[in-house]
């Protein structure tokens, strides 16, 4: 019987009715601790330190702050000295503050070549569904789950429905990943995913470099969806070649990856088709990434209470231009939008001109390997002249759990995934874009259509 | 876990949709290491900023896609810890529906209309067993998955099911061919 790619990594991993085998656990401090004090209660041990791996990256200062030790704010400092400890005592791996290969758990694991076509990943995480680029099955999960899968290396899962979204056609210039899913919540709503693994297929998805593949698997979770994946093809095999957690016979390996792809005929449960040739690039303009419209659009007339109450919160009134929306801040950084490929396109727009006077804007690279390769290629040179602040590697602003936050009241550009009320700071207003969009809005000050700007 | 089999009593009542884990417990409390006294920070936000009242009661009844965005556990522990038992919605995002379930916080499905009347009601009888929800408007089913239902009704402690069967896992392991090198040899 056809069979899609889910179907294949599912049933390759199916211990018993419900319980799927985990090939990786990827840790981090903030969901971590109270899964290792439940270990420590109940006597348990981890069953597979060698399937499990770990980094600091929520609470991390981004200033180059060298060690967990020196961090300042005390809080933070905790729980990546716990984290620390916890991975000591428990013989798991760890890439913390000052390591070479520290950065964001979702930016470090491809990076590793840990992340690998047909394995099942899971982390306390919900943009863990950005593994899912690679062919896998990823998924996040809360912290008793961590507990369960340290334990046992097993999860206790129902099996999830199935979608497929077909792309078909070339995204126009300026166009790329980030605006191809946010039009895809946009057009299905921030619960219109929910109960499935998404697969991204098509002609346009084959053409995505695999950074791109990953901005849209990560954000499979502001529709709901409970993995986004894609099959594993060239790309996918080119980019593992020669990382340090690749299969030692490669060529075994891509051997049995290139069985993956969904089988022609499959079933899906349900299949959206969707035209890249007509996407644009997309602004966010409430507090949901399912509330987005074109970069040539307007705030649109509310419908509901909760749009209402979008609007307010945004300061935003209906019939409003995107592009004469001022902004404060810009961000370029996240698990969504942070990996070199990401940073080399914000550099480009950027270089030779200058941040606009009204706007204080940022770059944070994904991992401290990013950093070190942006900076090999001269873009921290670019961002600085331009008069972006150059940062070190962490979650930064997507989530205010370190220092970077916005003020409240302040109107922020960020390629990150999520504009929930709060999340980038306590009243700060956050718009989601891609990283080019970002970067011509701090030149400008305020939204551009970039596909008439550069 | 404690064992879940009746919840009873008055319902607070919020009625949004979207509601993610973010307004639920924001990130600045998510540096505690432990697991308990998240309740105060409930709805930080939108409490303090007298946007909604909210009581401890057992049951609360919110709106659709309840408890999207991040898988902070933290969520559903401060939604406990403040006092709820029950969490009444026409719909769920997925990672917070797993979390309540994985510390006895019952969440419960039912039709918006449905939720609506029980908001009304104030009141309500929920008996996990029979699946059903008692309120002023009659008596109505929810769907729950049999293994968590028995997990719940019984305060089952799941890794401590799972392990009793550690066997299979082996077995499991013996055959199953993980390529990669290990993240311990990096």
């Amino acid at each position: 019987m056809a069979r899609t790619l889910f179907d294949k990594i599912w049933s390759a991993h199916e211990v018993g009715d419900g319980l799927i085998y985990i090939d990786l656990h990827l840790v981090h401090e903030v969901t971590s601790p109270q899964a290792f004090d439940g270990l420590r209660l109940e006597g348990r041990t981890v069953r597979r330190p060698e399937r499990t791996v770990a980094t600091a990256d929520h609470n991390v200062p981004t200033d180059g702050t060298p060690t967990a030790r020196m961090i300042a704010d005390q809080l933070s400092r905790v729980q990546v000295e716990t984290l620390e400890r916890n991975c000591a005592e428990f013989g798991i791996p760890l890439h913390s503050l000052g390591s070479e290969y520290q950065g964001i758990v979702h930016v470090i694991g491809p990076e590793l070549g840990l992340t690998q076509p047909g394995m099942t990943i899971v982390c306390g995480d919900s943009h863990t569904s950005t593994h899912g680029a690679f062919g896998a099955l990823a998924f996040g999960i809360g912290t008793s789950e961590v507990e369960h899968v340290l334990a046992t290396q097993c999860l206790g899962q129902r099996r999830p429905k199935t979608m497929r979204i077909t792309y078909s056609g070339k995204l126009g210039h300026g166009v790329g990943a980030k605006d191809l899913i946010l039009a895809t919540i946009g057009r299905l709503g921030t619960g219109g995913m929910a109960g499935h693994a998404v697969e991204y297929a098509g002609e346009t998805i084959r053409g995505l470099s695999m950074e791109n593949r990953m901005t849209i698997c990560n954000m499979t979770i502001e529709g709901g969806g409970r993995a986004g994946m894609i099959a594993p093809d060239e790309a996918t095999f080119e980019w593992l070649d020669g990382r340090p957690g690749a299969p030692p016979d490669l060529d075994a390996a891509v051997a049995a990856w290139r069985e993956l792809p969904t089988d022609e005929g499959a079933e899906f449960d349900q299949e959206v088709e969707v035209d890249s040739a007509s996407l644009s690039p997309m602004v966010t303009w409430g507090t949901n990434p399912g509330q987005v419209v074109e970069v040539t659009g307007a705030v649109p007339e509310p419908t509901t209470e909760t749009e209402e109450r979008a609007l307010r919160y945004m300061d935003l009134e209906p019939g409003r231009a995107i592009q004469e929306l001022a902004l404060d801040r810009v961000f370029i950084g996240s698990c969504t939008n942070s990996r070199i490929g990401d940073l080399r396109e914000a550099a480009a727009m950027v270089e030779g001109r200058r941040v606009a006077e009204s706007v204080s804007a940022m770059v944070v690279p994904g991992s401290a390997q990013v950093k070190a390769e942006a900076e090999a290629e001269g873009l921290d040179q670019i961002f600085r002249g331009a008069g972006f602040d150059w940062r070190s590697a962490g979650c930064s602003m997507c989530l205010g759990m370190n220092p970077d936050i916005l003020s409240p009241g302040e109107r922020c550009a960020s390629t990150s995934n999520r504009n929930f009320e709060g999340r980038q700071g306590k009243g700060g207003r956050t718009h989601l874009v891609s990283p080019k969009m970002a970067a011509a809005a701090a030149i400008e000050g305020r939204f551009v259509d970039i596909r008439d700007w550069d | 876990m404690d064992a879940v089999e009746v919840i009873e009593g008055k319902v607070s009542v919020l009625d949004r949709a979207d509601v993610d884990t973010d307004q639920i417990i924001p990130k600045q409390f998510l540096k505690r290491v432990e697991r308990s006294g998240f309740g105060e920070f409930l709805f930080y936000d939108w409490i303090r900023d007298g946007e909604i009242e909210l009581e401890s009661n057992p049951i609360l009844v919110a709106g659709p896609n309840f408890g999207c965005g991040s898988s902070r556990e933290h969520a559903p522990w401060a939604l406990q810890d403040f006092g709820f038992q029950a969490i009444v919605a026409p719909s769920f995002a997925d990672i917070f529906y797993a979390n309540c379930t994985k510390v006895g916080l019952l969440p419960v499905i039912l039709d918006q209309e449905v939720c609506r009347g029980v908001a009304e009601a104030g009141m309500a009888r929920i008996d996990l067993d029979e699946r059903t929800l008692d309120y002023a408007g009659g008596v109505v089913a929810f769907e729950i998955d049999e293994e968590v239902k028995h997990r719940l009704l019984n305060g089952l402690d799941e890794i401590g099911i799972t392990l009793t069967d550690e066997q299979r896992i082996t077995e499991f392991e013996r055959s199953h061919e993980i390529r990669g090198r290990p993240t311990t040899a990096l």
